[in-house]
């Protein structure tokens, strides 16, 4: 380093400064390491730490299923559930070849037969209870914003409309998905009568029930979003006199986006915890299910396999999260705004 | 008087606070011409910005009312573009689609989309801006914003620009580069231009009119001078012209002589009323 120094007095100044830069350059690349380094190793360690406190405590705990299971088990009935999934997909593909085979001989010994064709009906793997549970709060979370961003921008423009609309969201804002479920239960089996059924009720239960839920933040945040517009560009839009549409997606919704999102990423992750209640009650076919039913089953495993359900409650919540944040930043014209 | 190109009459208008009625201005008259430029000029909170808004539209006259071209007033519309303080941009549009949402909204029936294209980018050139068109308004620095929202205004094709405090929020050298700018467009055009400014200097500058308002509240026109200058004005001959540094000492004493204190509403009242005359500087103590 020393010797470095003194060769650098006798360079030229544009040699120096190449020497320089590419010094700093070499600073900046070290800085780097360190902060990746950093952000693996820290949360890492908080991790692993994590994990030595789980499997100590975890050991000290008895219940009427043995001990609680620590983070080893935990992994190896997530193995098993993997190992359950992959049997379960090889099942599926041999029910379809053999009545591939079964219809083809059928028609080839009479070309005019009826030939049936029936799915699998194999008992749903923890994965496909995942998927289910995915696309019900879809579901239920597509609703709801398609209601409640048309709602938010509308009492956002109008304080009247916000005066009228404000006492009941804040009433309904706290309740709780487990009040709304029942109510949501009989209306659905009472009006959503069908000889050949889309939809299951459960599915369609679920899905409103969440869709009750995810309505509020989502509202309420596009509102206020939508009243901080800057008055000077609502002048713009008067002095233009442009018309209500083109004020709305000019204006309206570019400048109220990120609270708009913010209310979206409250409601997606509102709706993700009420569904898995929601799940456990009407029984949908999703992670909800799969947690109650281990809990009714009572085997020695089902407390590890409960908790690999809460693991990948944990994860999919968090991916759902992470995806909004994805959407937000293509949808925003701010690419520069810090997102988190 | 129905030849005149704006017409201010008996404007007066009140806000209504938690404490009554506040009466903001009273008694307004003003006459401009067509092609004028006209320079509203007070101390801050005087009620500059609420004439302004007045003749956009953005706000109704209590009593009185403005005229352009025969036409009452009565709601905001691009045949009175405004150029706001803080340009206005929306900052999700580049400078080009910023104007061009002007324009498409303005001639939607008479252009047609190349003519509206060259429009929009002849407008940017005016102002210099045409190296930046594709820019949002977070890329580029505050002058070259208030260029653009100037752009928006001419593209328009206003009967009347209106600019609130354009250059405020500029440093001085941009300002005077805007001011330039500003000359040399208006030498093109002979735009209708009302403009407030608190800068003395500007107001001299560019205008054929200078208002000068009272303090309010109740604000009311003090004085109206008129500048004599020849044009096309340049800042640097002008800084020696006696008549030029005449002009900026009358705006100087009528604000700082005259306006300093916010009271001496109770004089003003009784001298409102004579002021009928239009386009006599006149010299009306307060």
């Amino acid at each position: 380093m020393t010797t470095q120094t003194i060769k650098m007095f006798d360079l030229t100044p544009g040699k120096l400064l190449n020497k320089l830069s590419g010094y700093a350059k070499e600073q900046a690349d070290n800085f780097n390491l360190q902060q990746t380094l950093k952000s693996i190793l820290v949360p890492g360690i908080a991790f692993i730490i994590f994990l030595v406190i789980w499997g100590a405590s975890a050991s000290q705990v008895q219940t009427s299923l043995g001990t609680l299971p620590g983070p080893v088990k935990v992994w190896q009935q997530a193995m098993v559930l993997i190992d359950e999934h992959n049997e379960e997909r090889v099942k599926e593909e041999r029910f379809y070849e053999r009545q591939e085979k079964r219809n083809a001989k059928k028609l080839l010994e009479d070309p005019t037969a009826k030939v049936k064709i029936r799915s699998y009906t194999g008992k749903p793997t923890f994965f496909d209870q995942i998927w289910t549970s995915l696309l019900t709060v879809a579901t239920g979370f597509l609703i709801a914003s398609l209601i409640a961003i048309p709602i938010g921008i509308i009492s956002g423009l109008s304080p009247i409309l916000y005066g009228a609309l404000n006492p009941l969201i804040q009433i309904f804002k706290p309740v709780s998905p487990l009040a709304w479920l029942p109510i949501v239960t009989i209306i659905v089996s009472a009006v959503y009568v069908s000889q050949d059924p889309m939809f299951s009720k459960s599915y369609l239960t679920s899905a409103i029930t969440v869709t009750l839920c995810c309505l509020w933040p989502t509202i309420i945040n596009t509102t206020v979003g939508v009243s901080n517009i800057s008055k000077d560009l609502l002048n713009v839009s008067q002095v233009l006199r442009l018309g209500w549409w083109t004020k709305i997606y000019k204006i309206v919704i570019p400048s109220s986006i990120p609270m708009m999102f913010a209310g979206l990423r409250v409601s997606l992750g509102i709706g993700w915890m009420v569904l898995i209640a929601a799940e456990m009650l009407a029984q949908n076919p999703g992670l909800g299910k799969f947690v109650w039913d281990e809990f009714q089953n009572g085997s020695s495993n089902s407390l590890a396999r409960i908790m690999v359900a809460v693991f990948a409650i944990g994860f999919v919540g968090f991916m759902l999260d992470r995806l909004m944040l994805m959407l937000q930043k293509k949808v925003s014209w701010d690419k520069s705004a810090v997102l988190r | 008087m129905s030849n005149e190109h704006l017409m201010l009459s008996q404007v007066s208008i009140e806000f209504p606070t938690p404490n009554g009625l506040f009466k903001a201005l009273e008694n307004i008259n003003l006459n401009i011409k067509q092609g004028e430029f006209v320079s509203l000029i007070g101390h801050s909170g005087c009620g500059k910005s609420t004439v302004l808004n007045i003749v956009a539209g953005l706000y109704e006259a209590t009593t009185g009312g403005v005229i352009l071209d025969n036409k009452e007033v009565n709601e905001p519309g691009p045949e009175r573009a405004v150029v706001f303080q803080n340009h206005s941009l929306l900052p999700w549009l580049t400078a080009y689609e910023n104007v061009e949402l002007a324009v498409k909204q303005v001639f939607k029936r008479e252009k047609s989309k190349v003519e509206m294209a060259e429009w929009v980018e002849h407008n940017l050139s005016l102002v210099h801006m045409e190296h930046a068109m594709h820019k949002r308004p977070d890329e580029i620095s505050g002058g070259m914003k208030q260029r653009v929202g100037i752009a928006r205004a001419l593209a328009m094709e206003p009967k009347v620009m209106l600019m609130d405090e354009p250059f405020g929020a500029l440093d001085a050298l941009t300002r005077a580069h805007m001011q330039d700018s500003l000359i040399e467009i208006q030498a093109r055009l002979n735009n209708t231009v009302i403009m407030i400014t608190h800068d003395v200097d500007e107001s001299v500058l560019l205008s054929d009119r200078i208002v000068m308002m009272t303090n309010g509240p109740a604000a009311t026109i003090g004085e109206i001078l008129e500048i004599d200058l020849p044009r096309p004005r340049n800042r640097v001959e002008l800084a020696d012209n006696p008549q030029y540094n005449h002009y900026r000492a009358e705006v100087l004493k009528f604000l700082y002589e005259r306006q300093h204190r916010p009271e001496g509403g109770a004089e003003k009242k009784s001298e409102s009323g004579n002021i009928t005359s239009i386009g006599k500087a006149k010299t009306k103590a307060a």
